[in-house]
């Protein structure tokens, strides 16, 4: 008879690329977490001055912000490990030579801060 | 550097023993020896009843993979003085069943090795025997280091994916079909059933210890997350599908 090696309920403290794996599938929940806080924030423009005061008195509070500084958190090692597989799954060639994983990656991370960049220029100067 | 080095080799007896345990052996430490000569030395020298599979002691035929200290190695590049003054632990790969002492069950991946098609598939009914397929350098590059596999499942003893869900077709399969996919005498969306489902490389989340772990070079997650890529063109973009 054959013995079933059994997966121990702390596989995942084994090694340092499990423990980012399963901290890049939490942040899953971090994601959807966004999601509702932004559903939230457009309910509560839809219903009106007051309600929009209220929606921000109610992310201003303490608990509020470490859920979200925490989910950010998650969010950036989710972006940040997204962008390094790019290089895994894109294999680009340009005039005969593979252009270079770094290049992939440094590619998608000058992307992300362009569009961050111009994120925060709306939300400073237009505002 | 002292004489000699304790393994700590994982037993299981099926006709007496429910579950492995571990028995410690003394063996020579020589600077030249590898853990599967330790392994030879308790065999040949202090305990015959130890069962472990072997064959080319050169890293070819992939039969010596082992866990070695909590990490996927073949035995026969992995050397006993990298682990001085020890102690070394042997078992059995992790994530598949053991049938006794370091010998594991491999039909789970000799049956799914086949149901990626590892060969030439072509479209056209002319076979493969009566023409001859060019191919430049550059493809040859292309596909070359997945050629490089030699099945030794260390892959799939280091995906915890595989290890959670056996269902899971694997990083070498994958890796090989992949292999085919890109050689430029096959048509690649033959695999296409197999590879872009759940148990295929949907099932990857991108640990990235396959690739840690391939004693050959090979690179399975990028093999995996690259079909990814294809798969979701194939199946999402209208022309994609053929």
């Amino acid at each position: 008879m054959t013995y079933h090696q059994p997966v121990p309920l702390l596989w995942w403290t084994r090694r340092r690329s499990y423990v980012v794996f399963v901290l890049r599938e939490l942040s899953s929940v971090a994601v959807a977490w966004f999601v509702v806080h932004f559903l939230l924030l457009v309910t509560a423009v839809h219903r009106g001055p007051g309600a929009y005061q209220e929606f921000l008195d109610w992310s201003a509070r303490p608990l509020i912000l470490v859920v979200n500084l925490v989910a950010l958190a998650f969010v950036v090692l989710h972006a940040v490990t997204w962008f390094n597989l790019a290089p895994k799954a894109l294999v680009v060639r340009v005039q005969g030579q593979q252009v270079p994983p770094r290049m992939i990656a440094a590619g998608h991370f000058g992307a992300w801060f362009v569009v961050s960049a111009i994120v925060a220029w709306v939300l400073v100067v237009m505002l | 550097m002292p004489d000699t080095i304790t393994l700590q080799v994982a037993r299981y007896r099926p006709e007496s023993e429910s579950a492995p345990t571990l028995q410690e052996y003394e063996v020579p430490l020589r600077e030249e020896w590898a853990v599967l000569d330790g392994l030879n030395y308790v065999k040949d020298h202090l305990d015959g009843t130890l069962s472990f599979r072997w064959s080319c002691r050169m890293g070819i035929c992939g039969s010596c993979g082992m866990t070695v200290n909590g990490d996927p190695a073949l035995t026969c590049g992995t050397f006993l003085t990298d682990y001085a003054p020890g102690p070394v632990r042997v078992e059995p790969l992790a994530n598949f069943p053991v049938i006794r002492d370091l010998v594991v069950e491999i039909d789970d991946f000799l049956h799914k090795l086949p149901e990626v098609k590892p060969w030439l598939v072509r479209d056209d009914d002319g076979g493969v025997d009566d023409v001859e397929f060019l191919q430049t350098p550059e493809q040859l590059d292309a596909y070359k280091q997945y050629s490089m596999c030699i099945n030794c499942m260390l892959c799939y003893s280091a995906c915890p994916v595989y290890g959670i869900e056996p269902d899971f077709l694997g990083p070498a399969a994958i890796a090989l079909a992949q292999r085919y996919n890109l050689a430029p005498a096959t048509s690649a969306h033959q695999r296409l059933d197999v590879l872009a489902t759940d148990a295929g490389v949907w099932a990857c989340t991108y640990v990235g210890e396959c690739t840690r772990a391939c004693p050959k070079g090979v690179d399975p997650a990028g093999a995996i997350q690259r079909y990814k890529l294809t798969a979701a063109a194939r199946t999402l973009l209208p022309w994609g599908k053929r």
